[in-house]
């Protein structure tokens, strides 16, 4: 039984019409929302060497926790290894260093991959990284069908908002499809893409523009992915969303509720789904870390408890919250505690996990949803248009064209504009500006992560079968040639020779070449 | 484009329009801010030459050299300013070049004077004004002029 403070009984939800649980699932997922399952608080962390971070899963599986969630360092998001010149003061730095197999086997050492799941935020070189974790479990004894978690892989939102890419649009949508082929027939309990717009909306684009572009991109997966041969009903159940938790608490509710519904009736009118497991926008939901100011940062922990409120009212399957300290370097363990306590406080002290979707029949909040919806149709008659009836041919073009990175600046400048003329108030920052000079205590990295991590690599280097890194290079290269075959076997023969990210990369770009952005403003 | 490729020594106060380059230095691809100070610069009557994403200090040095620039903005929001600021204001002296680098994005307050000390002209935080960066960029440059 489910009651108030005051105890008053309560239902697991209210209201005439539909109901959570029912197509098109604007109301919630699943008829009992958090009461059967609160939403996971998936906390990133990644820092140092593989060896640091593997300290910290560890600790976070002592503690009862069941899922890990790896940050990389920004050379391994950008399939570079430590000793590349672009690396220097990076290595270890955001996230963690991984070179080669022999980091991946560090960095999980002594932890049953077959009990925990684990969440991977790497895009461009996602087929690589997939294959070492495969490599890693598989030389423990765990077979790649009893591994679960969830690789990000969604790198059409590179080229429009986070611009962590490395090839051309196309022949990496192909990774993409490679490692959905193959998790589809391999690896059943994973999930193969995070379609996210969380990056989309740091990056300064409209609540409506974070919802249409991502979905969009969700629908040109699924297009790319049934071009590639696959039945839509197999992998579809397996896609998830990522999306950003904003400050304006009834538009991010009314985004939260028109995601859900815009995804169970495209899937299941203009794509066929008939499982209803297609059709379901389950999501993952990060507070948003453009919203944390540098003044007054304090100030941050009351703006996240507000974002995790309207992720939750949203009906969230899952949650990050931002640190405070976020806005002035990488957060101190002290506010990343904070920031999970904050999410416990909602879930356990507030009573909004209590009943599903209630604000659900506001007048407002209905309209909001409305509103959100005819807003990002809009934007999907324009990518029907520029792809001439594909959505995935409409979002390479749109990528091609400037369309995504045009809009999202326009968005970003009007923003700054309104807050520089005053017309929108950020405290502490165009308005009650005094007392802001509270010092926070910073976290620093200093370089040793990255005098060790080199030598690590080197080690690997001269420890390894030269000729059996060089054969599985040329093959590698030879199947990048034929865009048919599914690269992610030859990806698992490369890593487990060890050779580094960036060889596999290299070796990659040879074939399918560098995607260079035209700078526009 | 200038006729030659050497730097022409000039103050804030010149009629001319400063001539701003605008980057961001190895893998760190958040471009949001850079992307915003550079509409402003251009609304405050600058030329903007926006080099975007994955520039190298030679790229920038390049791109000064041929624009004949009168200010270096760099954008850094990996953490990695303490390394990459030095190196991009030694390339410009090891250049010849009197231009004055000017960084915005994530520093900690302990690091802004680790910058200043190392010739950073100035730094920018997060919820910097337009006015506050316009007038950080010109005041850049008058003191370089002052400087010479």
């Amino acid at each position: 039984m489910v009651e108030t403070m005051s105890g008053i009984p309560l239902d697991p939800s209210y209201g005439d019409g539909l109901q959570p649980g029912e197509y098109p699932y604007t109301r919630g997922l699943y008829p009992t929302g958090y009461r059967g399952k609160l939403w996971t608080m998936r906390m990133f962390a990644g820092f140092g060497t593989a060896t640091d971070t593997n300290a910290r899963f560890h600790a976070l599986l002592r503690a009862g926790g069941t899922g890990l969630s790896t940050a990389f360092d920004m050379p391994t998001l950008m399939g570079r290894d430590s000793d590349h010149e672009w690396s220097v003061g990076e290595v270890g730095r955001a996230g963690v260093a991984v070179d080669t197999l022999a980091d991946m086997e560090d960095l999980f050492a002594g932890i049953e991959l077959d009990k925990v799941t684990t969440s991977m935020t790497i895009n461009g070189p996602a087929a690589i990284l997939m294959a070492m974790y495969v490599a890693v479990a598989e030389k423990n004894g765990v077979g790649r069908v009893h591994l679960g978690g969830t690789i990000q892989n969604d790198i059409l939102k590179e080229y429009q908002a986070q611009k962590e890419y490395i090839f051309p649009p196309r022949p990496s949508v192909r990774l993409v499809t490679d490692l959905i082929r193959f998790t589809t027939a391999e690896m059943p309990r994973w999930h193969p893409v995070s379609i996210s717009g969380y990056h989309i909306r740091e990056a300064g684009s409209t609540a409506a523009q974070e919802l249409a572009f991502t979905l969009a991109n969700g629908f040109a997966y699924v297009e790319a992915a049934v071009a590639a041969g696959l039945n839509v009903d197999d992998f579809a159940p397996r896609l998830s969303f990522f999306f950003n938790a904003h400050s304006d608490f009834f538009e991010e509710i009314g985004k939260f509720r028109t995601a859900r519904r815009i995804w169970a009736t495209w899937m299941k009118d203009r794509y066929g789904a008939t499982n209803p497991k297609s059709q379901l926008c389950r999501f993952h939901t990060q507070t948003a870390g453009v919203s944390l100011t540098a003044q007054q940062p304090e100030n941050n922990i009351a703006r996240v408890a507000v974002q995790t409120l309207s992720a939750v009212l949203g009906g969230t399957q899952s949650l990050h919250t931002d640190s405070y300290d976020e806005a002035l370097a990488l957060p101190t363990e002290r506010a990343a505690r904070i920031a999970l306590r904050t999410q416990q406080i909602v879930a356990h002290e507030t009573g909004a996990a209590s009943v599903v979707d209630p604000l659900g029949g506001s007048h407002f909040v209905e309209w909001m949803t409305d509103e959100m919806e005819r807003q990002a149709n809009e934007i999907f008659d324009h990518i029907d248009q520029l792809g001439s009836g594909s959505m995935l041919e409409g979002v390479y073009a749109g990528i091609d064209d400037g369309y995504f990175v045009g809009e999202i600046a326009d968005a970003a400048y009007r923003f700054e504009r309104e807050v520089n003329a005053g017309r929108r108030i950020i405290v502490g920052v165009n308005e009650f500006t005094e007392n802001d000079d509270d010092e926070a205590n910073l976290l620093s990295i200093g370089h040793a992560t990255e005098e060790m991590q080199i030598k690590r690599l080197e080690q690997v280097r001269g420890d390894r079968d030269a000729d059996a890194v060089r054969a599985s290079l040329a093959a590698l290269i030879e199947v990048a040639t034929q865009p048919d075959v599914n690269l992610m076997p030859s990806i698992i023969d490369a890593v487990r020779t060890y050779a580094t990210e960036g060889e596999i990369v290299s070796a990659l770009e040879s074939v399918f070449g560098t995607y260079v952005e035209t700078a526009v403003v | 484009m200038s006729e030659t490729s050497g730097h022409s020594p000039r103050s804030a106060d010149d009629p001319e329009p400063l001539r701003v380059v605008l980057a961001k230095l190895g893998f760190d691809g958040h471009d949001r801010g850079l992307k915003v100070v550079a509409r402003t610069l251009r609304d405050a009557g600058m030329e903007v030459i926006y080099l975007g994403l994955r520039q190298t200090t030679e790229s920038i040095i390049a791109a000064c050299e041929q624009e004949d620039a009168d200010v270096i903005g760099l954008s850094m929001h990996n953490a990695g300013h303490l390394t990459l600021a030095p190196r991009m204001v030694q390339a410009v002296d090891t250049a010849g070049l009197d231009v004055p680098v000017v960084i915005g994005g994530i520093v900690p307050a302990e690091d802004v004077n680790v910058l200043i000390e190392a010739g950073v002209a100035a730094v920018l935080g997060p919820g910097a004004s337009a006015e506050e960066v316009v007038a950080a960029v010109k005041a850049a440059v008058t003191r370089q002029s002052a400087a010479r």
